[in-house]
């Protein structure tokens, strides 16, 4: 239970109210701020209904030093707030001439530390206005579009109930050049709404001699409770710190973030003042920051980066999305994806059939997941030959080409961390030869013409070799024809069957060195080759039949194999 | 041209929508009418439901707990004691009808005619007995955040995606108690298989996947049942669901997705479909021929399930809460923090 009074009255420190909503909660908060010796001036909006206003006046009852403000009906982005402040901020000065302090808050701000840390850390501070004021110019941070606008302009529609007529009435103005005239000597600033202003600056500003004139001029500027305090103090204040004092962070939309009861560690760590805005059912951060807390005053300073960092990362997930992801939220239209799939991965082309372990070898020495053809026509031959591979994905081929890229980008999502790489060739879906073709992540090698090594072992009909070379061959040259060209975006490395042999070992370590980066390590033991006696007559066999076998390079027909490979069956060769 | 053509005929297609609705209304026999204590900004949820007594206890509770403020829910011709067990309860508004669950379109003329007689203006949550709602923050934050939050965000949907949870073994194995938590048993979930396509005359998500597709489906997945649903809506006398809650008219309302490469805020239907309970149902709805396309998903199921009933794989994922689904991509917290 709460004893009253609970702090020792100290006048210096006074707030202005802006109450609108949720009257239980601003009635709770302002006799925290009024317990804690801040007289207090509150300004509850017009829209407000008179029963709801007279509970909030009976809560109040009783308690000392809290004045009321004319009540005027304020619409968010127009002049009112600011008319219903400076009224506010009038009578403040003009009841509490001990105040050295105005404070401005909104009935959904909380206080986060015993007000007495707050005075303090004002009193050593006694000439210094907190007001966020940021040059118009040079900021950045203006959501929808209308920086300097907002001072040029004219904005007779509501933003939020005529948006229609609102940007309609903006684009024609641009169109006819309309500029207004902003009054000399000012320079726009714009800001966070919620100040800390000195009494001095606060009174230099209500009773400027221009102020007729100023107040005309932002009565039609957009949202002038961001702009105009922070303008006109930058004309009278002595010693302006331009932050706020009150935590309020807003999101991609300029829609202020909320804290919930989850937050609660997060705002006791941040050791700022005021925080807003809190969910009016956040019972626990209520019942936990309007506890008078007698602790010892301290004087740490505000430091609000572990909430900048959370709502940095939720406007990131907002705006950009984990890369690679498709789901229910988030359905990139074509060409927005930032990015097709999640992490690299590497296709390889031709090299289980000039290797006969070259899966179970490239899985031992790079430690990747190494899957068969996935995009086979039977089904996805998943490592192991398993049915089911992560996150469930089923090697059924009707499935899988019911929408081959979304199996592709699960496949890569669901084993992000560890290295996918999968075999394709000229039999595959030609689909997918395209989808690897445009994804960047994708690491694409090729040895062409090796789909012709499993036809020479076969002992089919000599016919039915020629006619799947021919396919296979004619189906290679185009998907290398789309790999060369310029809207490939994937990473690629070809060689013919004939390069490739040439210097067999040198362009397994730059694959390999391709998958683990880091490791770089020789390579100590090379893939079984495929047994390539009579391989050069195999394809003078099939030129003589009339089907010229051309992506695999030169071999000549009197069986010379490179010499630098070892022959199928011999010990793996350590290179040097 | 074409476009407002287009336009013009899902406008007729609503309107059609709501009179069937209200036509519909008819069929409905009220059983305890409650509603009279609903107070403005109280978070509805609708049900139609037949046979689900022993489900019954745990649903209410749950959703009580997440912050429903009332219960509006169709009763079609149970006999097992829901009827008499629902109107007891002190949140719950009833209706039952003995009339034809396929011929109201599933039920959906049914709920439409009620969502307009008795939500406008609220956020109304429409789910079947076995289907349990996840949303971002669930475990901190009850459902009036969520609400108040997308009120604020201008959204005036919410997306939450289907996850068929399964036990490990048969599904029949372990009987699922009255009162229980279903996920004690079907704990289990796939946690990347889904296929996404996008409808492009009403603009949702069409979503299949999921142990479904993988276990039933695997020779026609494009038969798979739909997994994308649109629970949770600001409701407006003129909105109308369409198909389930699969997708709502206006089509402004599917929109719950992103398509500039960011992420909105989405949620997850658990679905306890798969208990011991299951064979029993789908026999008895292969008998009534009242759902969907002739049934043709029950009886792909039934023909499974005599089987081999064990969904379960090596790369099930068990689990554990919102935040395991949020890290896995299948629901994502937008730019709530």
């Amino acid at each position: 239970m709460k004893l009253f009074p609970a702090a020792p009255s100290d006048p210096s420190l006074g707030v202005i109210l802006l109450v609108h909503s949720s009257l239980a909660r601003a009635a709770q908060v302002a006799r925290h701020w009024a317990e804690s010796g801040c007289p207090l001036v509150i300004h509850v909006d017009k829209a407000v209904s008179a029963q709801e206003h007279a509970e909030f006046r009976r809560a109040l009852a009783g308690l000392p030093d809290i004045l009321f403000a004319p009540r005027l009906r304020c619409e968010w982005g127009k002049w009112s707030i600011v008319r219903a402040t400076q009224a506010a901020a009038e009578i403040m000065l003009e009841s509490f001439p001990e105040v050295r302090h105005v404070f401005l808050a909104s009935g959904s701000c909380l206080p986060l530390r015993p007000l007495a840390d707050l005075r303090a850390y004002l009193e050593r501070r006694p000439q210094t206005d907190f007001i966020e004021s940021a040059n118009v110019e040079e900021v950045p941070w203006i959501v929808g579009g209308l920086g300097q606008e907002r001072f040029t302009l004219r904005f007779p529609f509501a933003w939020k109930k005529q948006r229609r007529f609102f940007d309609a009435h903006v684009r024609l103005q641009r169109r006819l050049g309309y500029c207004r005239r902003i009054p000399e000597g000012i320079v726009p600033h714009i800001g966070s709404q919620w100040w800390c202003l000195t009494r001095r600056t606060l009174t230099a500003i209500l009773e400027d001699p221009r102020r007729r004139e100023y107040d005309r001029y932002f009565s039609r500027v957009w949202i002038p409770d961001e702009s105009y305090f922070q303008t006109m103090a930058r004309l009278h204040a002595r010693r302006l710190e331009s932050r706020s004092l009150t935590l309020a962070k807003f999101d991609h939309q300029g829609k202020p973030h909320m804290f919930y009861d989850d937050h609660l560690q997060l705002l006791i760590r941040s050791k700022c003042f005021v925080a807003r805005k809190i969910w009016p059912k956040a019972d626990l951060l209520y019942n936990t920051f309007l506890q008078t807390r007698e602790s010892q005053p301290c004087p740490s300073e505000p430091n609000p980066n572990p909430i900048d960092k959370l709502f940095a990362s939720a406007r990131e997930r907002r705006v950009r999305g984990r890369t690679g992801l498709y789901m229910q939220s988030r359905f990139p239209a074509p060409g927005r994806e930032n990015g097709l799939t999640c992490a690299p991965y590497s296709v390889f082309e031709g090299f289980s059939d000039l290797f006969t372990d070259f899966e179970t070898w490239l899985s031992r020495t790079t430690g990747a997941r190494v899957h068969g053809h996935l995009f086979a026509r039977h089904g996805a031959e998943f490592e192991g030959g398993q049915d089911v591979f992560a996150g469930g994905l089923s090697s059924s081929a009707a499935v899988r080409d019911r929408n081959p890229r979304l199996f592709l980008a699960s496949l890569i999502w669901n084993m992000r961390g560890e290295h996918q790489a999968f075999q394709y060739g000229p039999d595959d879906s030609p689909e997918a030869g395209h989808l690897i073709a445009q994804d960047p992540n994708a690491r694409i090698s090729v040895i062409t013409g090796a789909w012709a090594i499993p036809l020479f072992h076969s002992s089919l009909n000599f016919n039915v070799i020629r006619k799947i070379a021919a396919l296979r061959q004619r189906a290679e040259a185009a998907h290398v024809d789309l790999l060369r060209s310029h809207a490939t975006r994937a990473r690629v490395r070809i060689w013919s069957l004939a390069e490739f042999m040439e210097n067999s070992m040198e362009n397994l370590q730059i694959i390999a060195d391709t998958i683990s980066p880091r490791a770089m390590r020789k390579l100590t033991e090379a893939p079984r080759l495929a047994n390539l006696a009579g391989f050069g007559k195999f394809l003078q066999d099939l030129k003589n039949h009339g089907m010229h076998p051309y992506m695999m390079g030169n071999f000549p027909p009197d069986n010379i194999q490179p010499i630098r490979l070892r022959p199928s069956g011999a010990r793996p060769r350590i290179m040097k | 041209m074409s476009k407002l053509l287009e336009a013009y005929r899902l406008r007729v297609r609503r309107k059609r929508k709501l009179l069937r609705a209200i036509r519909k209304r008819r069929e409905l026999r009220s059983v305890a009418d409650r509603t009279r204590e609903i107070r403005p900004g109280d978070i509805l949820c609708f049900t139609t439901l037949r046979n689900e007594r022993i489900r019954l206890s745990y649903f209410l509770r749950y959703y009580r707990d997440l912050g429903v403020d009332h219960f509006l829910m169709i009763d079609n011709a149970s006999d097992d004691g829901s009827r008499e067990f629902l109107a007891e309860q002190p949140d719950v508004s009833l209706w039952t009808t003995p009339h034809s669950y396929k011929r109201s379109d599933f039920g959906t003329d049914w709920i439409n005619g009620l969502l307009r007689r008795h939500a406008h203006g609220h956020w109304a949550l429409v789910v079947d007995v076995d289907e349990f709602l996840v949303y971002p923050f669930c475990d901190t934050r009850p459902l009036g955040a969520l609400v108040d939050w997308l009120d604020a965000s201008s959204m005036r949907s919410f997306g939450a995606m289907l996850l068929d949870m399964y036990p490990k073994g048969p599904i029949d194995a372990v009987p699922y108690r009255a009162g229980q938590d279903p996920f004690e048993i079907a704990s289990w979930f796939d946690s990347g298989n889904y296929m996404l396509e996008k409808n492009p005359v009403y603009r949702n998500l069409w979503i299949q996947g999921g142990p479904r597709m993988r276990a039933f489906f695997g020779d026609n997945p494009e038969r798979a049942p739909a997994l994308n649903k649109i629970p949770l809506v600001k409701w407006h006398r003129g909105n109308a669901f369409v198909e389930s809650t699969h997708m709502l008219l206006p089509r402004g309302l599917n929109l719950v997705y992103d398509q500039w490469g960011g992420e909105r805020i989405s949620g997850c239907l658990l679905h306890a479909k798969f208990l011991d309970t299951f064979r029993e149902k789908a026999r008895e709805e292969l008998n009534r021929r009242q759902h969907y396309a002739n049934s043709h998903e029950y009886r792909a199921y039934h023909e499974r399930l005599s089987k081999d009933s064990n969904l379960w794989n090596q790369w099930s994922e068990k689990y554990i809460n919102w935040r395991q689904l949020e890290v896995l991509g299948l629901m994502s917290k937008g730019n709530w923090a």
